[in-house]
């Protein structure tokens, strides 16, 4: 039995006419300890599918399984990362992880309880931030703390809704660099939502296209054979990374044709032909 | 130089950003850039405020110019030539008696104005006078367990604004007790929005005079065994009811419209109910709680001086009408003069609402 389990999935919004049918037929397994990326376009409804893992919503059909048993509702077994870091503005750096693990171990001691935030705090590097408001910090910052947000609850599964989207390309390969590391050392289930195929096969172990939507559903899984610490730079002369990375994009690029040529409408044009001015001047 | 700093930010926070620019014209450092910001913020304002009294001061004279040939001609009409000449030299040697009753100039505003602090230094010293005299007899009174005598005088116009605030803040008070809790409980629910909403809409603009007939039916009945001050009541219970529905409405609408994303950050850290009341929705609304209680404190300011006018209760509003009915030769500048000194304490009041709402809204704090 599969660690998370997604079977038969699919998700409507609205009812009747007005139903939009977002997921459709999604069939997901996830073992324990693997780093799963999803790569999808936007607007493929990666997030629906994150927040019914999360347990944010319900399938409308289907079932989703975390250790055997159906997901009703958020868990602190499963911490979640968000696109838009949704850190509480009024809160300081501390104060925000401080409530996430107050409400994980309620029977620890208020020292206990800052002695956690201060691990996960100096974790991601912001210790001389602890003080700060979200407003202060930059976006890196933030999604750091974010970051430590989810881990200092001590999930045993990681969910990531495109963590990284609205970073630049330095921050953004440092983080990853931490997350990974994070992860490597307490070797957590991670599920990573982007829309980045080198992101995924950076830090993935399996990467799953998410064919557009709607009725987006999971494509062929590609397996991403790259030891483990691996090396941004040495990476781009790998062979085996440069073919996953090129099956990927023409995977999706294929996805992406198909769906132009099917919204292609086509136009019923005259059948003109110029008049030929020669010999009138 | 980082003292400096802080007061302009100080000051800037209070919505007081003008008085930076003037503090620059002292301090010299002014490019010109700060120069046009001069002009603009310090110069041109107070211009204004010339054109203004310039203004007024033709029109009161304009005024009085019609009140005068009115005057003489009535006099010509109805009592012939020689008293018409009796009425213009009375008129132009300033006699009391014969002046014609009009707005009133700035100069003769300003006159009142005076007399109205130099009233009150009257009143200040006759109500020491009458406690050092009775000092004695209350003392004793008191230990043989009788009230004391207490000052029976005329207040004075210093007194009449404080008697005024002091009502403005019961309401207010009021207002913010009634109001808050039950927007809080009224945004959270969408059943019990959909309920009331009809109560609300109904209720939200009727009018002080309706609210003060009401309260005045509820509370002369209640207090009426108790010898307390009822016309203080009445009239801070109107100021509330009638103050209360915008800190309401916009509470509800803060607590209903919280982001959708703290709503999901609660949900994923799983939140408690009374932890997420507390711990997200009403921060995240108090910037729209505040918006609602700054309008609340002024609209309170702005029908309290109607409701003291209606419930005979003292005041601003109560001085207002007793100038009105007085109809003394310096009563209309004196209701000038009140008239400034409402929008000056309304304007301060005003103030001191955007600080706070400055200070605890989260997405405004420039780091104080």
């Amino acid at each position: 039995m599969a660690y998370l389990e997604l079977n038969n999935v699919y998700k409507t919004y609205g009812q009747g006419d007005h139903a939009t049918e977002v997921l459709s037929n999604i069939n997901l397994s996830i073992e324990e300890g693997e780093f799963v990326a999803i790569v999808g376009f936007t607007g493929s409804g990666k997030t629906t599918l994150v927040n019914l893992i999360n347990g944010l919503l319900q399938p409308t059909r289907g079932e989703v399984l975390f250790k055997g048993l159906p997901v009703l509702g958020t868990s602190h077994e499963r911490g979640v990362i968000f696109q838009n870091y949704s850190l509480l503005p009024w809160l300081t750096v501390g104060q925000n992880i401080y409530m996430a693990v107050k409400e994980a171990f309620p029977k620890k001691s208020k020292k206990e309880l800052h002695e956690i935030v201060s691990e996960y705090v100096a974790m991601v590097n912001l210790t001389p931030a602890i003080n700060k408001r979200p407003k202060e910090l930059s976006g890196g910052m933030r999604q750091r703390v974010a970051v430590a947000r989810a881990l200092a609850m001590k999930p045993e599964m990681i969910i990531m809704d495109e963590p990284l989207g609205a970073l630049d390309a330095l921050t953004r390969g440092n983080l990853q660099d931490e997350i990974l590391n994070i992860w490597g050392k307490e070797k957590r289930t991670a599920l990573l939502i982007t829309n980045d195929v080198d992101e995924g096969i950076y830090m993935a172990d399996r990467i799953i296209p998410l064919r557009p939507g709607p009725k987006a559903t999971l494509g062929p899984e590609f397996k991403i054979d790259i030891e483990r610490p691996r090396d941004k730079t040495e990476l781009n002369d790998n062979a085996n990374f440069k073919e996953t990375r090129n099956a990927i994009i023409e995977y999706l690029m294929d996805i992406g044709n198909e769906r132009k040529s099917v919204e292609q409408e086509v136009y019923e044009l005259p059948d003109l032909t110029p008049k030929s001015f020669v010999g009138h001047f | 130089m980082k003292q400096s700093i802080t007061l302009d930010r100080v000051t800037k926070f209070m919505g007081l950003g003008f008085l930076i620019t003037l503090k620059s014209l002292f301090t010299g450092d002014l490019d010109k850039e700060g120069f046009r910001n001069f002009l603009r913020k310090v110069v041109v304002p107070i211009a204004s405020i010339f054109l203004f009294i310039g203004l007024w001061h033709m029109g009161a004279k304009s005024l009085y110019n019609i009140e005068a040939e009115y005057k003489i001609e009535k006099a010509l009409t109805e009592q012939g030539q020689e008293a018409a000449d009796a009425m213009k030299a009375c008129i132009a040697s300033g006699d009391v008696s014969c002046q014609p009753n009009t707005l009133p100039s700035p100069a003769q505003v300003w006159e009142s104005y005076k007399s109205l602090l130099r009233d009150h230094q009257i009143i200040s010293a006759d109500k020491a006078a009458f406690a050092e005299k009775t000092a004695v007899i209350n003392a004793k009174r008191i230990a043989e367990g009788k009230d004391p005598i207490t000052y029976t005088g005329r207040p004075s116009f210093v007194d009449q604004i404080l008697t005024s605030l002091k009502t403005v803040f019961a309401g207010f008070l009021l207002a913010l007790v009634i109001a808050v809790p039950i927007g809080v409980i009224i945004g959270l629910s969408k059943t019990l929005r959909s309920s009331v909403n009809w109560l609300i809409q109904i209720f939200k603009p009727v009018s002080p005079v309706v609210w003060l007939l009401l309260v005045f039916m509820i509370v002369k009945t209640m207090t009426k065994d108790s010898n307390s001050d009822s016309a203080f009541i009445i009239s801070f219970i109107s100021v509330g009811l009638c103050s209360m529905w915008a800190t309401l409405v916009n509470t509800a609408m803060g607590v209903a419209s919280v982001d959708k994303d703290y709503i999901n950050v609660a949900k994923v850290l799983k939140l408690g109910p009374v932890q997420k009341v507390f711990k997200v929705i009403l921060p995240s609304s108090l910037p729209l709680i505040f918006t609602g209680l700054r309008i609340t404190l002024s609209v309170a300011w702005m029908v309290l001086i109607a409701i003291e006018l209606l419930a005979q209760s003292p005041g601003l509003g109560s001085f207002v009408w007793e100038e009105f009915q007085n109809g003394a030769i310096d009563s209309n500048s004196k209701i000038i003069v009140a008239m400034f000194v409402i929008g000056g304490i309304g304007f301060l009041l005003d103030r001191i609402m955007l600080t706070i709402q400055n200070t605890v809204s989260f997405n405004k704090t420039s780091g104080i």
